[in-house]
């Protein structure tokens, strides 16, 4: 992997890279430096006039007002549950996939099914099917709880949402890395008394562990952007407003494109901030794995 | 080829039928989509009458006053020319105008617009000294009540909840107290009713005078920790009430004047016995004063027909349309006489009641950031179980001048 490669076939590496580089930082760059720019700017389309440099006035206004920090609580309150969650269960199902020995394909498709569905579909399903008069959950719990009218049990039905959606997606890359681990070394575990727990703590984990980072980091920075489940079950009432419906609230609602556009650089940051975490952890991983 | 023709010429004879004559401009006309076709016919009138001078299209917003508002903000912050007449909120006048998004209503069509109108429902159209939509309905809360159980309304927010608590179980008061816009009118009107308002007479700070909003939040907190609250009172908006009431275990109601038709239809035996007042005082010797809401139109500023569009939201604005609104929609007229018509009388057996609460009618802040200081009133006061009076003045007082200096998440 680390041969010096001949500097003419880097130059024509970086040459093939170009139009993707370009491409990519005209849709993605453009906008995110325009937003950096708009934040920094008093600026509210219902005022076109009054528009003026404002500096970091925004950014403080936004950091020094309790509805961000609350925001920020109930997102990762919404991320840590249902990345855990999904965790755990994507590893069960990821396990199941690898050991299914009839119609395996099928199993795979099927477990695809939910992240298949359009997400404000599956919002609009489990909120009805939450609903208390016309959902089914409450009639077979024996309830009669107003789900999303309360802030704990709209955070349940919302983590819930999120899991049954992505648990699919974080299953596969966790399958992909259950499959880069050798079967002769579980073996050679077994012949040596291991008993199938220790075989996955101690064997398949350690060898899994930069497949359940890319996808822990993947599903988290997917959950902390969240915002179609929130909209579409409490539209951020009972305390369930996350960074992205305060960013739309702002933007779209307020008009107030100053504004919003600091909201949205500060959850740029922190996905940002997030995405170095988990990067460092990769790092530590793969330098671990070149000393052994 | 041939075949595509022939249908289409099949097809305009039936265009012609409508009365619309084909080739008339096409004025859009943004409105919530009135459910008993009232609107409809309004629009379908004045076309004919028109000459063919132009059609009406009737483009449906939703029942939310809020998500109407977002679709229409978004289309005209980008300059859409579809927008022709607008349905529009009595709240947005002000920031619809100061962002040059509606045309002022020239000289000569105000003098039509303005005619025998209902003077907070003209107030609620203007702004900065012009009139920029023409007032179409209207719409007041009036306090609803079990007359089976309570022999004459009470006169004050004190005396109902004192006789709310004293009937114990089914003494229940419904009223509007999740966090949304309904929360504002409440507050808005209990403030206006203690002799308060919430902006400065120049509508630039905040007013909020100590001793009128201590008393309203006094009473907003009594209510939501008293046994007569309803338990769902902090997640409840208007048609929660409704259906709360209905069910027969409540014997008070703060709402407007559709749940009158629609205990009638839906629970009868909870209608015999429904009697209807003024909303309640906050002191005995001041009458209350009551959050004015209702539909007025506008006319865009992008417009390609303005002149046309003025005419024709003049036109839908006009009696025969309110007369029709009334009637088939419930929706109460802004033209004072309609009120003495016995037609109109039999949809709104509380007319007089209904035009007098409306003459003292108080306006929502009249601000073009009024949707950033109403979403700065219902978080502050949102759960009111948890007001603490003392405290929560200045804090309302600091949240609606940072709205107001558009600072801070809302």
């Amino acid at each position: 992997m680390s041969r010096p490669r001949d500097p003419a076939e880097e130059r024509l590496g970086w040459l093939l890279c170009t139009p993707a580089v370009l491409a990519m930082l005209l849709v993605t760059g453009y906008p995110i430096l325009y937003a950096i720019w708009l934040s920094l700017f008093r600026y509210d389309l219902r005022f076109p006039d009054q528009r003026e440099f404002a500096g970091l006035a925004n950014y403080a206004s936004v950091l020094t007002s309790g509805v961000w920090w609350q925001a920020l609580g109930n997102t990762l309150i919404i991320t840590v549950g249902s990345v855990a969650i999904e965790l755990v269960l994507g590893m069960l199902l990821a396990l199941v996939m690898r050991r299914a020995l009839f119609l395996r394909r099928t199993v795979r498709a099927s477990v695809l099914v939910p992240y298949a569905i359009i997400t404000v579909v599956a919002a609009l399903a489990w909120k009805f099917a939450f609903d208390p008069v016309t959902g089914f959950v409450n009639p077979w719990l024996g309830l009669e709880q107003p789900w999303l009218t309360q802030r704990w049990s709209a955070f349940l039905v919302i983590i819930l949402t999120e899991v049954w959606k992505t648990t699919p997606f974080m299953a596969l890359l966790l399958l992909a890395g259950l499959t880069l681990v050798p079967q002769d070394l579980l073996d050679a575990a077994r012949v040596d008394g291991a008993n199938a727990w220790q075989r996955f703590f101690r064997v398949t984990l350690p060898l899994m562990r930069n497949a359940v980072l890319v996808a822990l980091l993947f599903r988290t920075l997917d959950a902390f952007r969240i915002f179609d489940t929130v909209f579409v079950q409490t539209r951020g009432a009972q305390g369930t407003e996350t960074v992205s419906v305060v960013g739309y609230h702002t933007l779209v609602t307020r008009l107030n494109l100053g504004l919003g556009s600091a909201v949205s650089v500060l959850i740029f940051l922190c996905v940002l901030a997030i995405a170095a975490l988990f990067v460092r952890g990769l790092g530590a991983s793969f330098a671990a794995e070149d000393r052994s | 080829m041939i075949k595509a023709l022939a249908a289409a010429l099949a097809v305009l004879p039936l265009v012609g039928c409508d009365g619309q004559a084909p080739g008339a401009p096409v004025l859009n006309w943004y409105v919530f989509d009135e459910p008993s076709g009232a609107f409809a016919a309004a629009a379908r009138r004045c076309a004919e009458s028109s000459n063919g001078a132009y059609r009406v299209a009737l483009k449906p917003l939703p029942a939310d006053a809020d998500q109407q508002r977002e679709q229409l903000v978004r289309r005209l912050a980008a300059g859409d020319d579809d927008i022709d007449i607008i349905g529009m909120d009595v709240i947005w006048t002000p920031e619809f105008a100061a962002a040059g998004w509606i045309l002022p209503w020239p000289e000569a069509q105000s003098q039509t617009a303005r005619g025998g109108r209902i003077a907070a429902s003209l107030a609620s159209a203007s702004y900065d000294g012009r009139l920029w939509a023409a007032p179409f309905t209207t719409n007041a809360q009036l306090l609803w009540y079990r007359t089976d159980r309570v022999p004459r309304p009470p006169r004050t927010w004190d005396e109902m909840i004192d006789m709310a608590e004293a009937l114990g179980d089914n003494g229940t008061i419904q009223a509007q107290g999740e966090r949304y816009e309904g929360l504002t009118v409440f507050f808005v009107s209990l403030l206006a009713s203690a002799g308060g308002s919430v902006l400065s007479a120049d509508d630039e700070a905040p007013a909020l005078p100590d001793g009128p909003t201590r008393e309203a939040l006094r009473i907003l907190h009594r209510l939501a920790t008293s046994p007569a609250s309803d338990p769902a009172l902090e997640g409840a908006r208007e048609d929660q009430t409704r259906l709360a009431f209905e069910s027969g275990d409540s014997s008070f109601m703060l709402n407007y004047t559709y749940v009158w038709p629609s205990a009638r239809a839906n629970a009868p035996e909870v209608a015999r016995h429904m009697g209807w007042a003024r909303w309640p005082a906050v002191d005995a010797d001041h009458p209350s004063r009551v959050t004015i809401g209702g539909i007025n139109l506008g006319v865009g500023a992008f417009s390609e027909h303005p002149i046309l569009a003025l005419a024709a939201a003049a036109c839908i604005a006009g009696a025969d349309n309110q007369r029709l609104a009334a009637e088939r929609g419930g929706l109460p007229p802004t033209i004072a006489a309609l009120y003495d018509e016995p037609q109109v009388r039999q949809t709104f057996p509380f007319a007089d009641l209904l035009r007098d609460t409306l003459r003292d009618a108080v306006q929502r802040p009249q601000t073009p950031l009024y949707n950033d200081v109403s979403l700065a009133i219902s978080r502050t006061l949102h759960p009111l179980s948890g007001i603490e009076p003392a405290q929560d003045v200045p804090r309302l007082r600091d949240a609606i001048g940072r709205a107001l200096r558009s600072e801070g998440l809302l």
